[in-house]
């Protein structure tokens, strides 16, 4: 068995040399500094990290912050909002663009060019649109409409929904685009039975076309959620947290508490909740992935 | 179409008429929704700040300028320094060119390595290499800045560059992997008896096949890179602040009346690398979104 | 119960025309093949009768009734298409049940509909399975059951068996075959398959280029093909064609090409033949046979033979004619040798050189 391994990897010796790389990345750069950012949550740390071992204080600590449990809430309505309007204004406009129109590489290329830029121009801009001293309510104003309000990037209360605004502008391309290929790759005697069937177009998309996209939609799900978690740029770009803490976002919490506030220890206990909690929603996304696939090998 | 074939066309009932004109109108309101802040942008740009301050937002410059693009390139301020965005231009050009060559070429290494070779654990790496890209940066930031400041390299060209490359292996390694798994196994196994080895096979034979799917690598890593700002602000240091950064610098630092056309002239200028290669690669793009997104 | 008439009827894509001018008459409970090489226009041709493509001229009538802008589901028809075009995600008794369900048809109804169906295609033990679940041949069967439950007077079958192995294909001709006799219903069937063709079909009419070139039962289009391309497209192994004249040699018919020299005098010509006129011979492997010592037996240089289990195909020369003839296992014919045949001119076929029609 030993005789037999070394044989084997003198055999493939340059190819697990070449793949030193990527050995070294995953184990430092990604496993490591995984393991060093939990082991720094159960510290006292604060501007620099330090070695003792203060137990789940720093998560009691954490818990007991507004402006932590403002992000988390924050997070939970605009990743609601944001998942279910990209993902339902994706579908529709996918399926739309699929009616045979013309022009479809002109919308095509409209719906999704907001997709290839940054968060930060996509937070900047609808702030700008946004404004209400600039942008639209300005402009409605200015036509005589005095009674209009539109003032969501500095109204505490509905802020959130600017930010999801500027994000769903930004990512529901996506959906689009991943939609629309798998409509396209829909075999079309599919749709020439459901015609002989005598199924209207709208229940064939509802029951049987998007039941069959199950890969893309879960894809792009996951897509949009990953982006979700990650989400720092827009924010900081559009309203800086603000007004007061309305628009606070973890990513951003954390971020501050490592840089500005020099509190490593809180910010590394927030960020392994982060952790935890994406491994927990990303785990039955991955097993149930897996699982079909080995169900239809067989 | 000819005129007869027309002419016996079956003649669309009111119910499809309304539905035709429902599907445009659905379309074309939205299409306005998704091009409102470009247009925004645009027009403003070309104004002066007076008309800025007159006008309404929507509507077209009436006298046409480029002193706010002119000054946003070459004399904007962030805090006291007023170089403008070219310096931030310039130093997204520095992170982006290195950074996409050697992630793609790891990247390719990789997925070679994965689909044509037994290398015992690869699979295992590889399978934590892509759990790593679905958690949140914060998570790994802090330990990297230690790591860079320790080996002196923080704040520098090669902290950046190196960070990207990290961060970009898994989508990169996933497409090559992807697409190798897709070329026939026999080319490989023809070489290796042709007595070809590991670095022999992979230059002759398999990255001469690759210029499609390194086109897409290409289009998927100068957007993410350019588009980044998380990892520029924390890891590239004061002289390296990339254009996304320096960006937003401009537009939220609060000195005096705040410069809309300047402004808008700045983040048109940032979103015009990204744009352009999203307009000039058209289906490339999608392909890339999707060949990266779909997990196997 | 339904006969189907097509009338004047064109089709085309954009100005490409892909059917001309066709006229064709399916009688009530017929079996109609519809064969010929891909891109002939068969599978458009059975899309227009479905009501899934546009016709850009002439009309469809089911028993009289125009039905040329009826819409697929009112025509009372079921298809069974090449790709079965299952829904992936339903089970089979969703697939069985969809369409019918979408009508607001009674539970009760939908419920004995599909028990009958699925009884007679012996697919019960699979209602509950999705069609990932299934074998190819398993997936046609509910595909065609699909097409029961709609108690559709009229059947179009596009290609169903060509996605599935020869085994299998013989089997399923089979079952389509029981299902017609029971059902009685019309049938029109595509294929490029012509063992498909001729097995089935009461009718077999043989397209190319969007043209009908023969209509006729499966018998008259194989013994007497209308026109060369009918004669190569159907029959395996594959027609001899001699390029020749047709000369007068005192009152006999001679057929001559090169040294080689056929009296054709008992040949059932159509039409009076002038001494001289050039035409081409077509004649069928199984129509040149083993001499059993007749007078006009001619002997053939065999070069290769190829053995395919119940005969043996032969490969010989007749003065200077490359020809391929049957023989049976135990006729002695081996390559390098002489073998004397007999040729059947009254099964033989005669085109024009021109036009290719038969003379």
């Amino acid at each position: 068995m030993g005789a037999e391994l070394t044989r084997h990897v003198k055999r493939n010796l340059v190819a697990y040399i070449a793949l030193l790389p990527m050995a070294v990345v995953v184990i430092f750069a990604y496993l490591g500094t995984m393991a060093w950012s939990v082991r720094l949550s159960f510290s006292s740390s604060k501007l620099l990290p330090k070695n003792d071992f203060v137990g789940l204080t720093q998560y009691f600590t954490l818990f007991d912050t507004p402006r932590w449990l403002t992000s988390l809430g924050n997070l939970v309505i605009i990743a609601f909002f944001f998942l279910l309007i990209c993902f339902a204004l994706g579908c529709l406009l996918a399926i739309f663009i699929d009616q045979n129109v013309r022009g479809e590489s002109l919308f095509r290329t409209v719906f999704l060019y907001p997709y290839a830029m940054s968060f930060v121009v996509a937070g900047l801009v609808w702030q700008w649109v946004l404004n209400p001293d600039l942008g639209i309510q300005h402009t409605m104003h200015g036509l005589g409409f005095t009674g209009f309000v539109l003032d969501w990037v500095v109204n505490p209360k509905m802020v959130l929904y600017a930010v999801i605004v500027a994000t769903v502008w930004h990512g529901s391309g996506l959906v689009m685009a991943l939609i629309l290929a798998g409509l396209r790759g829909v075999d079309t005697e599919i749709w020439r039975a459901t015609r002989i069937d005598g199924i209207p177009t709208w229940r064939v998309y509802l029951s049987i076309v998007l039941p069959m996209l199950r890969p893309m939609i879960i894809t792009s799900l996951v897509l949009l959620s990953i982006s979700i978690v990650k989400m720092y740029d827009v924010v900081v770009a559009m309203t800086n947290g603000g007004p007061g803490t309305a628009s606070e976002v973890p990513a951003k919490f954390i971020m501050d508490n490592l840089f500005e506030r020099a509190n490593i220890g809180l910010a590394t206990a927030a960020s392994t909740v982060m952790l935890v909690t994406v491994l927990l929603v990303m785990a039955p996304v991955i097993y149930s992935q897996y699982f079909r696939k080995s169900g239809r090998a067989s | 179409m000819s005129k007869r074939s027309t002419a016996t066309k079956r003649p669309l009932t009111y119910q499809e008429v309304w539905g035709r004109i429902g599907i445009y109108a659905f379309l074309g309101v939205l299409a306005l929704f998704f091009l409102l802040p470009l247009y925004v942008m645009l027009v403003t740009s070309f104004k002066s700040m007076d008309e800025i301050r007159l006008g309404l937002i929507f509507s077209l410059p009436q006298q046409f300028s480029i002193d706010a693009w002119i000054k946003a390139w070459t004399s904007a301020c962030t805090g006291l320094e007023c170089t403008g965005l070219q310096v931030g231009f310039g130093n997204s050009v520095k992170i982006l060119v290195p950074s996409v060559i050697f992630s793609i070429l790891l990247g390719a290494i990789n997925g070679y390595a994965l689909s044509f070779w037994k290398v015992k654990g690869a699979n295992v790496l590889f399978a934590c290499l892509l759990l790593g890209s679905f958690v949140p940066y914060q998570v790994f930031i802090y330990p990297l800045v230690r790591f860079y400041a320790q080996t002196g390299i923080y704040g520098s060209l090669p902290a950046i560059v190196i960070t990207h490359i990290i961060f970009g292996m898994p989508v990169m390694t996933l497409l090559f992997r992807n697409y190798y798994s897709g070329l026939p196994v026999e080319l490989f196994k023809a070489a290796r008896i042709d007595g070809a080895g590991f670095w022999k096979i992979f230059i002759s034979i398999i990255l001469p096949m690759s210029v499609p799917i390194a086109i897409v690598a290409v289009i998927m890593q100068v957007t993410a890179i350019w588009n980044d700002f998380l990892l520029g602000l924390v890891f590239a240091g004061r002289e390296n602040l990339p254009m996304t950064v320096q960006l937003n610098n401009i537009v939220n630092t609060t000195t005096g009346e705040r410069a809309y056309n300047v402004n808008m002239a700045a983040t048109v200028l940032t979103s015009l690398v990204p744009l352009t290669v999203y307009l000039v690669s058209g289906r490339w793009f999608v392909r890339g979104i999707a060949s990266g997104a779909v997990k196997g | 119960m339904s006969s189907v008439s097509l009338q004047n009827l064109e089709i085309s894509y954009g100005n490409v025309p892909i059917v001309k001018n066709l006229d064709l008459t399916i009688e009530d409970g017929e079996f109609l093949v519809l064969l010929g090489p891909s891109g002939c226009g068969k599978s458009t041709l059975l899309s227009a009768i479905g009501g899934l493509a546009d016709v850009s001229g002439g009309r469809i009538l089911f028993n009289d009734k125009d039905v040329t802008w009826t819409d697929p589901k009112d025509r009372g028809i079921g298809m069974v298409f090449q790709s079965y075009a299952l829904y992936p995600t339903m089970s089979v008794e969703r697939n069985l049940s969809f369409g019918l369900r979408i009508a607001g048809i009674d539970r009760a109804i939908i419920e004995k509909k599909v028990k009958w169906a699925a009884d007679l295609l012996q697919i019960t033990h699979l209602l509950d399975r999705k069609p990932s679940a299934l074998s190819g041949g398993q997936r046609q069967r509910v595909a065609i059951g699909r097409a029961l439950v709609r108690d559709a007077d009229i059947f179009l079958f596009d290609e169903p068996l060509s996605n599935l192995d020869a085994k299998l294909r013989a089997e399923l001709r089979l079952e389509i075959k029981k299902l017609h006799k029971t059902l009685k219903s019309t049938m029109i069937y595509v294929t490029h398959d012509q063992i498909e063709a001729l097995t089935l079909a009461d009718r077999i009419a043989v397209m190319k280029d969007g043209i009908i070139q023969q209509l006729d039962t499966p018998l008259n289009v194989y013994n007497k093909p209308a026109n060369e391309f009918v004669g190569s497209f159907l029959g395996s192994p594959a027609m001899n064609k001699v390029e020749g004249k047709i000369v007068a040699d005192g009152d006999r018919l001679v057929f001559v090409a090169g040294d080689f020299r056929l009296d054709v005098s008992r040949y059932p010509f159509a039409q009076k033949i002038e001494s001289g006129r050039p035409a081409v011979l077509g004649l069928r492997p199984e129509h040149i046979l083993p001499a059993k010592g007749e007078a006009q037996a001619i002997e053939g240089k065999v070069s290769l033979i190829e053995p395919m289990g119940s005969s043996i195909l032969a490969w010989s020369t007749f003065d200077g004619i490359s020809l391929s003839h049957l023989v049976g296992q135990d006729d002695g014919c081996e390559a390098d040798s002489t073998f004397p045949v007999t040729i059947d001119i009254q099964k033989a076929s005669f085109f024009d050189v021109g036009t290719g029609w038969r003379l």
